[in-house]
Order: C-alpha cells, then structure tokens, then sequence
C-alpha cells in the first residue's frame, strides 16, 4: 500500500477559509492539527477522521470528503446502503419505508438496510464472545474513529477489538450477494453505497482495517441526499417488497444499541471521543476487567451525532423512538444469512499499532528525546493557550524536539526575548561615547565597554 | 541515560488518585515502549497507587526507565502491613465497605503488582511503612 493511500483521509482542510484560529487546534483528539503561517495543517498520520474539527470550524474550513451521487452511475446496478440514522432526519417522518421508498426514487435499484447486517454482526460477535476466550472487556470495532484511536493512542487494547467486519463492509456483501442471485447479475456489475452520517467512513473504505479490500463503492453523505429526500418523501409509493430490519438493528444508530443487540450480561457504552478517551485509559488499567463488551462511539449521540447528518443529533433520539414503534420488534429477515456469520465476517487482517505517537530513534535517543520534551515543557508558561501553533505547551516541545519549531513559536517566550533583547540595546546604547545626549557619569562599573576600555 | 521522576501521593484523595499512573503511561507510550509492557507497568503501577490512597498514611512513587527496564518503586510513611503473606494472598483486603463500593478493595491489589511485574520485592513494617520495588524488563 502506497503512503499516499496508507494515510488517505476525508477530513481536509480547505485552505482558503481557514483563518489560523485555534479552535479546532484544540479540538482535535490526537493533536494532529498544528497552525503554520495563519493555516491550519493536518498531520496526516496522526489524523483518525473522528470530524471533531469539521464540526467545531467557525468557518467551515473542515470538510469531510465524501463522494457524490453521481457515484452511483459507475455501475449498472446501484443498491443503496442506509444507515439507520438516515431514517431519523426528517421532521414529521416516523416510517422508515418512506424514506427507503425515495432512495429507489434518487436513481437505486435496491435498497438494502445496514440495520439488517447489523442483526447479523450482532449475532456473529456474540457468537465469538460465547465461544471464545478473549480478553475482556472485547471492545466494538463498529466505529471507524475509535479504532484508529486504539491503533495510535491505546495499542495494547487492539487485541481486545472484535475481529468482526463493521455493519456497513457486511451489508455490502450480503447486498450484492442477494442481488446476484434474484437477478442473475455479475457481482462485479453491482456497486453497493453506504448512505452516511459518519466522517470516518469514506477513510474506512478506501482504507479499510482487518480486511483486504471494503466492498462498499462509495461513501454518500446524508446531508448531500437530504433535500432530495425530503421531497421525495411527502410522494406516493408503493409497498416495499424487501426484507425489512428489526428493531434490533435499527436501535444501533443509538448509544447502547449495539450493547444490547449483542447481548451480553455486562455491557457498557461511551459515546463522544473525549469520554471514550477516557474510558480506554481506565481499560488499559484494567479498571474494567469485569465487563463483558463495551461499545465506543467516537460522536457524542453515537452515529446519530455524526458530522455528515442534517437533524440534531438529540431531536434525532427522540424522533428514533417514533420510528421503532412503527418497526418489528422481532428479527423478520430470513435465517440463513445469520448461517456461520462469525466465520464469513470475521478479519481477515491484523488490527497494526500506529506509531504516530511515538518518538523515533533507539531507546537511549528516544530517552534523550522524552528527558528534553521535559525539561522544555517545564519552562513553557503551561497555559495551552495555542498560540504557538501546537495544542499545548508540551506538543510544543515535542514539536521543539522533533525540530518543526523553535522556543520562539511561543509568544511568552519570544516576549522575554524581546523585553531582554530591548534592554540590551537600550544599555548597548548608552554605553557608546558616540550616543546621542548620553550621559558618560551614568556609566556604572560594571559597564563591559567600559570596562575594556580601561 | 534514564529518566527519573518523583511524586507525592496523598492519603485518601480519590480525586488524584491515577494521576501518576497515568502520567508514567503517557510516558512509556511516547518512548514506545512495547504495548504488552505498557499495560502491565499501567496495572502495577495503577494498583499500587490506588494502594496508596486508600490504605497508606501518604507516600510516594519514583519511576525510572532505561533502555532496558522500568523501575517502580512504592514508599509510604505507614502504616505498615502486619501480615504481609496474608496481603499477598488473592482475596484478602482490609478495605472498608465504603471502597469496596467504589469498586475497589477486591484484594487483588498485591497480588496483581506481583503477577505483572518481572520483578516483585516488598518490605513492611508495622508503624514505619511499606516499600515495594517493581521492575519491568523491557
């Protein structure tokens, strides 16, 4: 894999908007933002497309990349990929099978809902969890953010990541498996796009972890479909004529949903990335060692609370409660795709650490490193202020370590530099025999000039 | 060249309790050291802070890393264990029913330092304090 794909990311700063403020400086949860010459910058290996700076921009200078519809026209047969939290959007829509109906309407020839294959991974991992020893608490791999989180911040959690594909990869592969049998079409000619609310999604097909290659073909924002299914949606249709999600699957567009579809006794779920950077490190101190599975979600209000959504991601919970009283209670799809789920969907790829984090060098160098990061974050003012460029004073002084700044970045310091400088020049001044209205008798002693001159 | 650092930790204060542990993480993870290395130093060093808090009249822990290993070693001012085999044992706690509900004071805490460390070495005594000394080889 080629570094530029390695590190492909939808979330791009355009240049032209950016104003050099800090505030998505601050944001950022793996520092990967730095503000050189009044823009921001974003380390691309650092990056995990968590969006927190998409929605924090004042000037929209954050984006999230993703494609358009016209996408769809590179296959000759499309199927739609809805998250649940698309069914969420739309004031005054409490069915479901409204806002399918108008995906067909945009120009798809089948709609298949990731709620369903979220029904099946549930299954699949509480299939592995039952059958198999692994080291609690198994963390959820469903949230793209969070587990490039865990690869750079918390890599001795990676081997507590399900090994289980997402809902959106699994949906792909059954979609078009389904398509090419009633159809009788080529796979090839079938091309599967996941209808998203997530910025990290696009990032996660074109550079997907624990499996070779995604077989969804495009990554469609929810807010770029939004109005035309608004419009749609007031029209008439027809009764749909597919398999339809259940509750089960629907609800995992809400924090807990997952949790409880997997069904394990003692479950936990954290949503928003400041929360779930907390919670990792208290894993990582085994503080909950008694937990059966915990879902991690990099928004706060789970996908609900993605970036590429239009409704608030609090309206949209409580809208979701109308929706799954108007949807089965039970599992309605046929049973046989449940059939060895948690062998035809695990990874086939190892989750790899990132070492985005660390410091280079051997050990001693590395120690030598860390000692002087130290040492020059002890003489920093420690107020984080970000006006250096870096998010805090000790980024600063890896930055200073690293050789991508200097001490004068920062302004206290470049202040004490000036305020000493000016004094100098000040007594450099008074002490020449050619200065202007200078007074030789106000000369002290301890004067270098003149002193070398005696 | 290693890295040596010092901090006081105070007796019965929840709200700092981890902070060090913490800290000593943030640094071994920015070194790189290994992962699995991480997370046992992470535990021991957690454990024997939370120790700290909750049973100590007060103390310290020193960290030191080389190239090679990391030192931990835990000083506290009292009270002392009076039985230091019944403390090793899995099980065995004299926290009080209102730790217990934090979750903690399951009697692991020893037990747990011992088992994550490569090396494990404890000194007691009744009213002058306790002096653990774990090492992780790297």
């Amino acid at each position: 894999m080629s570094g530029e794909e390695r590190y492909f990311h939808s979330v791009r700063l355009e240049a032209d908007k950016c104003r050099g403020c800090t505030n998505c400086l601050k944001r950022c949860p793996t520092d990967a933002i730095r503000i050189r010459n009044n823009r921001a910058t974003i380390i691309r290996q650092n990056c995990i497309d968590c969006g927190e700076c998409v929605r924090i921009c004042p000037h929209h200078a954050k984006v999230a990349v993703t494609d358009p519809l016209s996408v769809i026209q590179d296959f000759e047969y499309k199927i739609a990929l809805p998250a649940p939290a698309l069914y969420t959007q739309f004031p005054q829509v409490h069915r479901s099978d409204k806002i399918i109906a108008s995906l067909y309407k945009l120009g798809f020839d089948e709609v298949f809902e990731v709620a369903r294959a979220a029904e099946v991974v549930s299954y699949a991992i509480s299939k592995t969890l039952i059958n198999e020893d692994r080291p609690r608490p198994v963390i959820s791999s469903a949230c793209p953010a969070v587990v490039r989180l865990i690869q750079q911040k918390y890599p001795s959690l990676l081997e507590n990541v399900i090994d289980i594909v997402s809902p959106m990869e699994a949906a792909a592969r059954i979609a078009k498996e389904e398509f090419s049998k009633k159809h009788g079409v080529p796979v090839e000619k079938i091309g599967a796009f996941f209808i998203s609310p997530c910025a990290a999604k696009l990032s996660d097909v074109r550079n997907p972890i624990g499996i070779q290659k995604s077989s969804v073909d495009g990554v469609i924002a929810i807010k770029d479909v939004y109005t035309q299914i608004q419009s749609f949606v007031k029209g008439e249709f027809s009764p749909l004529e597919i398999d339809r999600a259940s509750t089960v699957g629907v609800r995992w567009a809400v924090p807990s949903g997952e949790a409880e579809a997997v069904g394990m006794r003692h479950t936990l779920c954290v949503d928003g990335i400041e929360n779930v950077k907390h919670a990792l490190e208290q894993i990582e101190d085994n503080r909950f060692d008694r937990l059966d599975y915990v879902e991690l979600l990099a928004c706060s209000n789970g996908c609900l609370g993605g970036p590429l959504t239009v409704e608030n991601g609090y309206v949209a919970k409580s809208r979701l409660n109308a929706i799954l009283r108007h949807t089965p209670g039970r599992m309605v799809q046929r049973t046989e795709i449940f059939e060895n789920a948690h062998e035809k969907f695990r990874m086939t790829e190892e989750i790899e650490p990132n070492d985005a984090q660390q410091l280079t060098g051997s050990m001693m160098e590395r120690i030598l490193k860390a000692a002087r990061i130290d040492e020059i974050e002890a003489s920093m003012p420690g107020l984080d202020c970000g006006s250096c460029g870096s998010p805090s004073c000790r980024a600063l002084a890896r930055d200073i370590v690293n050789g991508f700044a200097t001490e004068m970045n920062c302004i206290f310091k470049l202040n004490e530099r000036i305020s000493t400088l000016a004094s100098e020049m000040v007594s450099l001044g008074a002490s020449t025999r050619f200065s202007v209205g200078g007074n030789r008798e106000s000369i002290g002693d301890d004067d270098i000039l003149s002193k070398k001159e005696d | 060249m290693t890295i040596k650092e010092t901090f006081p930790v105070k007796a019965d204060d929840m709200t700092t309790a981890g902070d060090v542990s913490a800290r000593i993480k943030r640094q071994m993870k920015q070194l790189g050291v290994p992962a699995s290395v991480v997370r046992r130093v992470s535990v021991g060093t957690y454990e024997a802070e939370i120790n700290l808090v909750i049973h100590s009249d007060g103390g310290r822990i020193d960290y030191e890393i080389t190239p090679e290993k990391i030192i931990i070693r835990v000083v506290d001012v009292g009270p002392g264990i009076p039985d230091l085999k019944k403390a090793m044992t899995e099980g065995w706690s004299t926290a009080s029913n209102e730790v217990r509900n934090m979750g903690f004071g399951a009697g692991m805490g020893l037990p747990n330092m011992k088992r994550n460390a490569d090396e494990f070495d404890i000194k007691s005594e009744v009213g002058v304090g306790t002096d653990i000394t774990m090492i992780f080889n790297i």
